[in-house]
């Protein structure tokens, strides 16, 4: 963990050299999930409410989503662009060194730049909790804590499994972003406003909506869900990491180098 | 101390014609060839030896390199290196070995080069106090004082290669790989390589294995060469070997007074000839030099006279075409 920070400080630097771009960038990503969000705003400006789902409900369904993904962006950044490190052949380096792959893939690229996407849902998030019409109690603030913190595990752990794909592929599959970016996109809503397959895939295959659904209507007191487990139910997404440790630890095993 | 058995490795690879047609028809169908890199490849190093790993491209020498530093698995054989089967004892393995691959960077390229010195020692682990001596001597050996506060995009190449090759002993290891640690260097980047190489080896006693296609790395450095041809082994042995061995050929250029009568010298071809000037090609194993130098003293009133061994070059490029490389 701590060579985890050595590498992120290292990057920082690198980062650092490139001010303007640095600066531009996380300007930018602010302004992308802004438009989303205006976009949002404007939805519920002009018809209220979605399924019974208020304004500051989805902000805060939104804000947890985009989080969690900018964080996930920032630091599983490495998983994300892997299959640069394939195609360039730079993955031999990474395999000479006596660390764990999955740790210096991590350390291997960071995108501070993010720091604007999550400064934006930073400040929905609590736009949306001062305003919601909710009781807040401790058990409820842990619950929305355990939303982010598994959202991110569980976009990493789809960003390892993407990432394990190129050791077959070589190049990357842009057919993965469908579950991280389609991911994203998706759970920013309350689940149950899609069909029902796509509620059982998002909570059984990917439980993207362990970790946000549920715990959402728990935090709302809505009929059904208020029992304290509810509180607990993204732990269950975390679960999610391990089958897809497991199929890096195959894909290394299958890695064959580019290159001289 | 290295010990490589029967390693045999291929790869399936996709053919793809060139043109738009073929590469759509590609994606929908393929055909795959099976490539050999390596087959059935032996050999053993001891501790301190420097060996040199030749062939020609896509012979398998980086490949054999990866099956050693444990990055690739092969199919068939085993490798023991100091106790340890590389792919399979990876993380306690890769402790041991240093690892350059002349034509990619293990440093971080917008950081100064101290920067990506101080991430190695936290990767290997280093005790500070190791740290420092390895640092100074290296710094000091390699030349690196003005450099290394430099951010590694701002080195030259031949900057840039010193610095990898302290980067890989930072952790001082036993074993060191160097595949084409020279190439692209100039001259004087060349020769100072070399001598680094030859002297950890001698101080530390460093196990060197390269790869190079500069057969003057070769002569000035490796006590034995290893030569690859088509994923197998055809040479093992040492340089010297390898001249008596495939290098039986002289060239004699004699000067005299000058003679009209072209010189005709059994088991020598003439390369040229002039009335005072004519170069030789002797083949030693058909005429001793002694009797060709007499033929050649009782034909015409030498002047001078010399003799060249075969430049190692030609020799390597006489085995590629030998074996059909």
């Amino acid at each position: 963990m701590t060579l985890y920070f050595k590498y992120m400080m290292l990057l920082f630097k690198s980062q650092m050299q490139y001010r303007a771009s640095f600066l531009l960038l996380t300007l930018g990503q602010c302004l992308t999930p802004f438009t989303v969000f205006a976009g949002l705003y404007f939805m519920f400006d002009r018809f209220g409410q979605l399924q019974g789902w208020d304004f500051y409900e989805v902000a805060l369904c939104f804000a947890v989503t985009q989080m969690a993904f900018s964080i996930t962006e920032c630091f599983a950044r490495g998983f994300d662009t892997f299959s640069s490190l394939i195609v360039s052949g730079n993955f031999d380096r990474l395999l000479v060194r006596p660390r764990s792959t999955v740790v210096q893939v991590f350390g291997s690229r960071f995108e501070f730049t993010r720091i604007g996407r999550l400064f934006l849902s930073a400040v929905v998030l609590i736009w949306a909790v001062t305003n919601i019409n909710v009781d807040w109690t401790f058990l409820k603030i842990v619950a929305l804590f355990f939303m982010v913190a598994s959202g991110i595990v569980i976009f990493t752990s789809i960003f390892i499994l993407t990432a394990s794909i190129s050791f077959w592929t070589v190049q990357g599959l842009e057919i993965a972003n469908i579950f991280t970016d389609g991911g994203r996109e998706m759970t920013q809503y309350p689940l149950n406003i899609y069909q029902k397959w796509v509620r059982r895939f998002f909570t059984f295959v990917i439980p993207f909506g362990c970790v946000n659904y549920v715990p959402l209507l728990f935090i709302l007191n809505r009929d059904g869900y208020q029992h304290p487990v509810y509180a607990l139910t993204p732990l269950a997404g975390v679960l999610f990491l391990i089958p897809c440790l497991i199929v890096w630890r195959i894909g290394v095993r299958h890695y064959r180098s580019t290159g001289s | 101390m290295i010990r490589v058995q029967g390693i045999s490795k291929s790869f399936l690879v996709a053919k793809r014609p060139s043109g738009i047609r073929h590469a759509v028809k590609s994606l929908f169908h393929r055909e795959y060839t099976t490539v050999e890199a390596l087959q059935d490849i032996s050999f053993s190093i001891a501790p301190g030896e420097i060996v040199g790993y030749i062939g020609p491209n896509g012979a398998g020498k980086s490949t054999t390199i990866k099956v050693m530093s444990g990055i690739l698995v092969p199919d068939r054989g085993t490798c023991s290196i100091m106790g340890y089967t590389p792919w399979l004892d990876r993380v306690p393995y890769v402790q041991n070995i240093g690892v350059v691959f002349g034509q990619r960077s293990q440093l971080w390229w917008d950081v100064p080069v101290m920067d990506s010195f101080e991430l190695l020692r936290d990767i290997y682990k280093i005790p500070p106090a190791a740290y420092r001596d390895t640092l100074t001597l290296l710094i000091d050996t390699l030349d690196l004082k003005d450099i290394i506060h430099t951010p590694v995009r701002q080195l030259s190449l031949g900057q840039r290669m010193r610095c990898e090759i302290a980067a890989s002993l930072l952790h001082s290891p036993s074993i060191l790989f160097l595949d084409e640690p020279t190439i692209g260097l100039d001259a004087v980047s060349k020769i100072a390589v070399r001598h680094f190489i030859k002297t950890i080896n001698k101080e530390k006693g460093v196990t060197v294995i390269l790869t190079t296609h500069d057969m003057n790395d070769i002569e000035a450095l490796a006590d034995r060469i290893l030569l690859i041809g088509k994923g197998s082994l055809l040479y093992d042995g040492s340089v010297q070997g390898l001249r008596s061995q495939f290098g039986t050929r002289r060239t004699i250029t004699a000067e005299y007074r000058e003679n009209a009568h072209p010189l005709q010298i059994p088991g020598a071809t003439l390369l040229s000839w002039t009335p005072d000037r004519a170069i030789l090609s002797v083949d030693t194993e058909q005429i001793m030099m002694s009797e060709a130098i007499t033929q050649l003293s009782s034909q015409v009133e030498l002047l001078d006279v010399t003799i060249d061994t075969q430049p190692i070059e030609d020799i390597i490029v006489q085995m590629y075409k030998e074996y059909q490389l």
